[in-house]
């Protein structure tokens, strides 16, 4: 038997095979944007932030969208997912793994669907009446039977909203920082075993929420044809500055404590990021998706620009930065698999194309949340009627 | 009374039965009869003096054999270290084919050379046993990792929290794979299908519950190492001559 082929060096026999896939890259790269999105969404509700008033219901909404598809890629690449439901029969407590089911249905049931529903209560109960045919039986369901919409109740829908979002935005972290927690509590992987990593994952996918909702925004009011709140959009952008400077200064330190501690897996890490990863790790991740959208974002700080220049700065910002946090997800879940155990070798991935685990379905995958956050937005429109046209609709930032 | 050809292999059968009862791969035995097994009073262990293996490949066969192992996974391999004297950080190593059919001849003759061979270390502090998100993986009271396929997932968490690379995933019952230290063997007071096969005894089972097992005097009398003891998994395959760079 010759060499094996993309190996070099020694893996031990079965490791050449890498265990996750692409399909596993987009679960933390999903689960980081509802994250994202739900925090940003928090902003308004829980600190005040009125200027980003405007996102709030699309940042939960798009929350929402991408919280359904969460699972998906985790069903997909099961090798059995048709016993997957034994995870929330018999979980196995020491197992990190096992918790996802609940901290999802937990994050799903009792935090997104609450919120949502109390927030469009009002609009679902006006849309029972005023609709006709199909939508006006979906809507009658969606009341859930009650048509209070008295001063009262809307008091009372407020104070619970409030109370669900404060519960919100540590099961947002929980979400998250838990899959950090997933891949930073493999002892066996140096690449991946970091008490950093819960919290590395938390703010990029902070980073990768706001973005996302920063785009979709701006999307939305195209193809609407309304005018961008321009003091939410540079409240959205300062906001995603200020987190993503963390996010950098956090996976700088972990780089420069592994650089400084050089321990046994340090040569053949370093070797792989100077290698395999180069691309991935150092051209796009850090300095296409994370310098670049930096130094954007800083300069709006830093120098006037006019209001069109500043929208062309948070596109491209806006885009670089998901590019980056997608390739920080990669290079972690596919990074960590590259190298041996044994430090002695490396092995190689092999994307396929329209297999189980290949491109066509993470691309579906992908899409699939658009989709329903196009349906969701059709049927409970984030923006009110009498707010079309307005331009600076919001108090200014707290 | 003419004996039959027939009695004559049955005869010879029997014998052989009796003679791998009595011992098995020459390991002693250390299991009850089958019937009588109560897996508490046993725990499964395996020696393994890397002075004495010679690279032959007859354990991974067995193996193979035995557990109806696919091609290209592996339940047990042999690694070949050859070090540099001046390198001591970089050994060169191979396994070719998991060293299933020996290992061709070395043109190095400057370096150190030896065979180290690798199986599950049915740990008792498994990282494996803790990551499974239902229990499919678990250990068995006498101290053996296993894998209930009928329940396992397939979610490969314990195949990268493993730190030794002992698990794959069966190519078509997409379910976890590894050795299972001969568990329908050792049960029946058998010893494992490595163990049998190896024609130098360098890999031996042993039941750190019976006092009567020789593993006692070898740990007692031979500096022993385990794999990764940074790992702190409590392995429970013990490894004698264990040179620094085997990782």
């Amino acid at each position: 038997m010759g060499p094996v082929p993309g190996v070099e060096g020694f893996m031990y026999p079965n490791e050449v095979e890498l265990q996750w896939s692409l399909l596993i890259v987009l679960y933390p790269y999903i689960t980081g944007l509802v994250a994202g999105a739900f925090i940003l969404a928090s902003l308004e509700r829980v600190f005040r932030v009125k200027a980003v008033k405007p996102t709030y219901r699309l940042a939960l909404l798009t929350a929402l969208a991408f919280l359904l598809v969460a699972p998906l890629p985790l069903q997909l690449h099961l090798g059995h997912p048709e016993r997957s439901f034994a995870m929330f029969l018999t979980p196995h407590r020491s197992s990190a793994m096992a918790m996802f089911g609940f901290v999802y249905l937990w994050y799903l049931l009792v935090v997104l669907l609450a919120e949502i529903w109390l927030d469009y209560r009002a609009d679902i109960v006006r849309m029972a009446t005023v609709e006709t045919g199909w939508r006006r039986w979906l809507y009658r369901v969606l009341t859930l039977g009650s048509m209070n919409v008295s001063e009262q109740a809307r008091a009372v829908d407020e104070r619970v909203g409030y109370w669900i979002t404060i519960i919100g935005i540590p099961s947002a972290f929980l979400l998250h920082g838990y899959v950090g927690f997933i891949f930073g509590s493999v002892k066996a992987n140096a690449w991946w075993s970091t008490p950093l990593m819960p919290i590395v994952f938390l703010f990029s996918a902070m980073v990768s929420g706001i973005a996302a909702v920063m785009l979709l925004y701006m999307a939305a009011m195209r193809l609407q044809g309304r005018k961008l709140d321009m003091l939410c959009l540079d409240t959205i952008a300062r906001y995603l500055f200020y987190v993503f400077l963390i996010d950098f200064s956090l996976e700088m330190l972990d780089l420069v404590h592994r650089i400084y501690e050089a321990d046994e897996s340090f040569r053949s890490l370093d070797f792989m990021v100077h290698s395999r990863l180069w691309t991935s790790q150092v051209v796009v991740q850090i300095l296409l998706g994370t310098c670049v959208p930096l130094l954007l974002l800083a300069s709006v700080l830093l120098f006037r620009f006019s209001e069109t220049a500043r929208k062309h700065i948070y596109v491209v910002a806006g885009i670089l930065t998901l590019v980056g946090i997608f390739a920080m997800r990669w290079n972690v879940v596919i990074g960590g698999q590259l190298f041996s155990k044994s430090y002695l070798g490396y092995t190689s991935y092999k994307l396929d194309f329209a297999t189980r685990e290949g491109l066509l379905p993470a691309i579906v995958l992908m899409l699939l949340p658009f989709a329903i956050l196009w349906v969701l937005v059709k049927l409970l429109p984030p923006w009110k009627p009498e707010e079309e046209g307005r331009d600076g609709v919001c108090a200014v930032a707290s | 009374m003419e004996t039959t050809r027939r009695e004559i292999l049955k005869g010879a059968g029997l014998l052989l039965i009796l003679g791998a009862r009595a011992n098995p791969g020459g390991a002693p035995q250390t299991a009850a009869a089958a019937g009588s097994y109560d897996p508490h009073q046993h725990l499964w262990a395996m020696t393994i003096d890397i002075d004495k293996c010679i690279g032959c490949g007859h354990c991974v066969r067995a193996c193979a054999q035995e557990n109806d192992v696919p091609e290209e996974y592996f339940r047990t391999w042999i690694e070949r270290y050859e070090i540099d004297g001046s390198n001591l950080e970089h050994p060169t190593v191979t396994s070719p084919d998991g060293g299933k059919h020996g290992f061709p001849p070395s043109s190095e003759t400057r370096t150190k050379q030896f065979f180290v061979p690798k199986l599950c270390n049915h740990c008792l502090e498994s990282p494996c046993v803790q990551v499974c998100p239902v229990g499919a993986t678990f250990h068995s009271p006498d101290g053996v990792v296993l894998v209930d396929e009928s329940y396992c997932l397939g979610c490969r968490y314990c195949v990268q929290a493993c730190p030794y690379g002992c698990r794959y995933i069966h190519p078509e019952k997409l379910t976890v794979d590894k050795c299972t230290f001969c568990y329908h063997r050792i049960t029946k007071g058998l010893t494992t299908a490595c163990c049998e096969a190896c024609p130098t005894q360098a890999r031996v089972l042993a039941d750190l519950k019976n006092p009567a097992d020789p593993v006692h005097a070898f740990l007692r009398e031979n500096k022993v190492q385990v794999l990764k003891p940074h790992m702190a998994t409590r392995s429970k395959v013990f490894y004698r001559a264990l040179d620094g760079a085997v990782r």
